[in-house]
């Protein structure tokens, strides 16, 4: 145990964990802000308003504890963390939904992901990759829709199979 | 007796071909996925829910069962084979197995830890199959008022009691509550939290929270400190057999981990790696080998993994008994019950006894076929490890992805999986727990309905909650343990200090 050693420094205070600790007394405002629209029809007891304001209250301390943690800096160490390969999966994922969302179908979008997970994860044959994820997500869209009979979304590429 | 009379309808369900064929699949695919690291059982068990969509009940709980224990194995194969634990509860595996595997002594360390988990999983078993029973007679008679109290109990262990930070830990229960409370209130048909997007109406989805905290998240987290770690992968060199001496050193810490593993496991506490880190510790001690200790011995890998097991099938007592799931995994379980409408708990040890003993029975079988399959095996489950990793987290985020798609193929539920995603690495950076998340999500509207029906027994008097003796007892119990990080935290510094 390092907290209680006098001989370190005095930490810096930790700027994320006062972000973390915001977002929780957002959320929790959030969520009284919800319930004030519901009305308590239950003759005795909780209506439906209760557990939220419960767990706000609940949400108020914990950011208040995270506040303290913060301040003190009694953080976890944290390695470097390198933020492309993030955003590339993160732009996957937001391909895949907006080719789903647009009628894209199920092969091209999960293609999209695959690929660019792939690339996050430092490969850069761009083109075999496609052709691998076209060629699994096609295995995949038959075994499931034929198979095991779930529907998965149908674009213009699944309707020629 | 009447245990034994249940069993054996049991066995008689779980024997029938297509049950012989559902747990087979089971064991193969819980085995398959859980050995990619990174995934843990939980998330096995989350990613191949899909797969039983289209099962009647019977058949696919009881492939659940075979993919739980086919996980749990898978897991530790990657721990020992390239130290990458899946989840904490192989940390202690991956210690000593992965060392072992250095010294090409790969074989006897899987055989060990496959020996050991049958093993401690059949003990387990008939532990559980002695056990429910009794604790069902218990919790017929749970009020509402009970039942809160037990899942006041279960929300506290399963956030603070056991973690590093009980402050973090809660942040993370709350987390989950706070989803749980999304949707259509049961009660007066009221929407809360949904902010007026008809997909909310429903509730958060336990799976999609599930697949995107925990593949999504991971992903993330793992191509984030590409830079950090390089994985390498551990020939199996040699025979796979043990020998004698290996015998004559793992038969006492099998036994020793499994005493340690269930009863912990059975405690609505949750959590693997006490039990786990307990029989390493115990083992180190008791060894006749200490020197080998860290450098590869095989007790090292023999009693966490038996107790890893055991703890498993202990968590399975308070999840059919009472409903109450106690871990991650022990959540996606209770999640497969309820895309039936099943609710775990007395009622359907009294309604569905078929179905509850046809589980259970089957539980043995899939541990037995794990022994038989796993080790002629290995071969493949090294060739899966090997996938290189950018096509291994492509394909896991496919397959990921895959599984919200086939249940509800909406923009607005594919964006929540991928916040989820964004969630779940947040905060395993920030050192957040993550079960706790899911355990809130599914236990937190139970509590409320409880506690609610419990105030309209008692007309309003939350006095209730102290009258009932089980439920004072369980509330008292509560207390204690949310206190006792605190004060321990207070003592261990008043300790470092005077040191």
């Amino acid at each position: 145990m390092t907290s209680g050693d006098p001989a370190q420094p005095p930490r810096h205070v930790d700027r994320a964990g006062l972000v973390i600790a915001a977002l929780l007394a957002g959320l929790a405002a959030v969520l009284v802000w919800d319930s004030r629209g519901l009305q308590s029809s239950a003759m005795y007891g909780m209506g439906p308003e209760a557990m939220p304001v419960v767990v706000a209250s609940g949400l108020a301390l914990l950011a208040i504890g995270n506040f303290i943690d913060a301040l003190r800096g009694n953080l976890p160490a944290r390695e470097s963390a390198d933020p492309v390969p993030v955003v590339l999966i993160l732009i996957g994922l937001a391909l895949l939904i907006a080719i789903i969302g647009f009628g894209g179908g199920f092969i091209l979008a999960t293609s999209a992901l695959f690929v660019t997970t792939s690339a996050a994860f430092g490969r850069r044959a761009v083109l075999v990759d496609s052709v691998i994820a076209l060629v699994m997500s096609t295995l995949i869209y038959l075994a499931f829709d034929r198979l095991l009979t779930l529907s998965l979304p149908a674009g213009p590429l699944e309707r020629l199979l | 007796m009447d245990t034994f009379a249940a069993l054996a309808h049991g066995m008689a369900v779980a024997v029938q071909p297509m049950n012989l064929l559902y747990a087979l699949i089971g064991v193969f695919l819980g085995t398959a996925v859980g050995v990619l690291p990174g995934i843990g059982p939980a998330l096995t068990v989350a990613l191949l829910l899909p797969v039983t969509y289209k099962l009647d009940p019977g058949g696919s709980l009881i492939m659940f069962a075979g993919i739980y224990y086919g996980g749990m194995y898978g897991g530790s194969t990657t721990a020992i084979l390239i130290n990458t634990p899946g989840e904490s509860a192989s940390m202690a595996t991956a210690l000593e197995g992965n060392k072992m595997a250095k010294a090409g002594r790969g074989g006897p360390a899987l055989a060990t830890s496959a020996i050991g988990s049958f093993v401690a999983g059949t003990i387990a078993t008939i532990g559980l199959a002695f056990l429910a029973p009794w604790l069902v007679d218990f919790a017929v008679r749970f009020g509402p008022e009970d039942y809160f109290a037990l899942m006041c109990v279960a929300f506290v262990t399963v956030s603070a009691t056991f973690g590093d930070s009980p402050v973090r830990g809660l942040t993370s229960l709350f987390i989950g509550l706070t989803l749980g409370l999304v949707g259509i209130d049961k009660l007066t048909g009221q929407a809360r939290l949904a902010f007026g997007i008809p997909e909310l109406l429903d509730g958060v989805e336990v799976t999609t929270l599930a697949v995107g905290l925990f593949a999504v998240g991971e992903a993330l987290y793992v191509a984030s400190r590409r830079h950090h770690t390089e994985e390498k992968l551990e020939p199996v060199r040699g025979s796979l057999w043990m020998t004698k001496e290996d015998w004559k050193r793992s038969w006492k810490p099998w036994l020793r981990g499994t005493m340690f593993g269930f009863p912990i496991g059975a405690l609505p506490a949750g959590g693997a790696e006490i039990p786990t880190f307990l029989s390493y510790s115990t083992e180190k001690r008791l060894t006749k080998h200490p020197e080998e200790f860290g450098k590869g011995a095989i007790e090292g890998v023999a009693g966490p993994e038996a107790a890893n097991n055991a703890s498993a099938a202990g968590t399975l007592v308070p999840l059919l008994t009472l409903g109450l799931p106690t871990s991650a995994t022990a959540a996606m379980m209770l999640a497969g019950f309820q895309q039936y409408g099943l609710n775990p708990g007395p009622l359907l040890f009294a309604e569905r006894p078929d179905l509850v003993w046809g589980l259970i029975a089957s539980l043995f079988i899939a541990n037995l076929m794990l022994l038989v399959l796993n080790l002629p095996l290995v071969g493949l489950w090294v060739r899966l490890l090997a996938i290189p990793q950018p096509w291994l987290y492509a394909g896991i985020l496919v397959f990921a992805t895959m599984g919200t798609i086939a249940a509800k193929p909406s923009v607005v539920e594919l964006s929540m999986l991928a916040g989820f995603g964004v969630l779940g690495f947040l905060m395993r950076r920030f050192d957040f727990p993550i079960a706790p998340v899911v355990v809130g999500l599914i236990l937190g509207p139970i509590a409320e309905s409880q506690l609610r029906r419990a105030l309209a027994i008692s007309l309003g008097d939350p006095m209730t909650l102290l009258q009932s003796p089980i439920s004072a007892t369980l509330l008292g119990i509560a207390l204690v343990a949310l206190l006792a990080p605190f004060v321990l935290k207070g003592m261990g510094r008043f300790k470092a200090n005077e040191d």
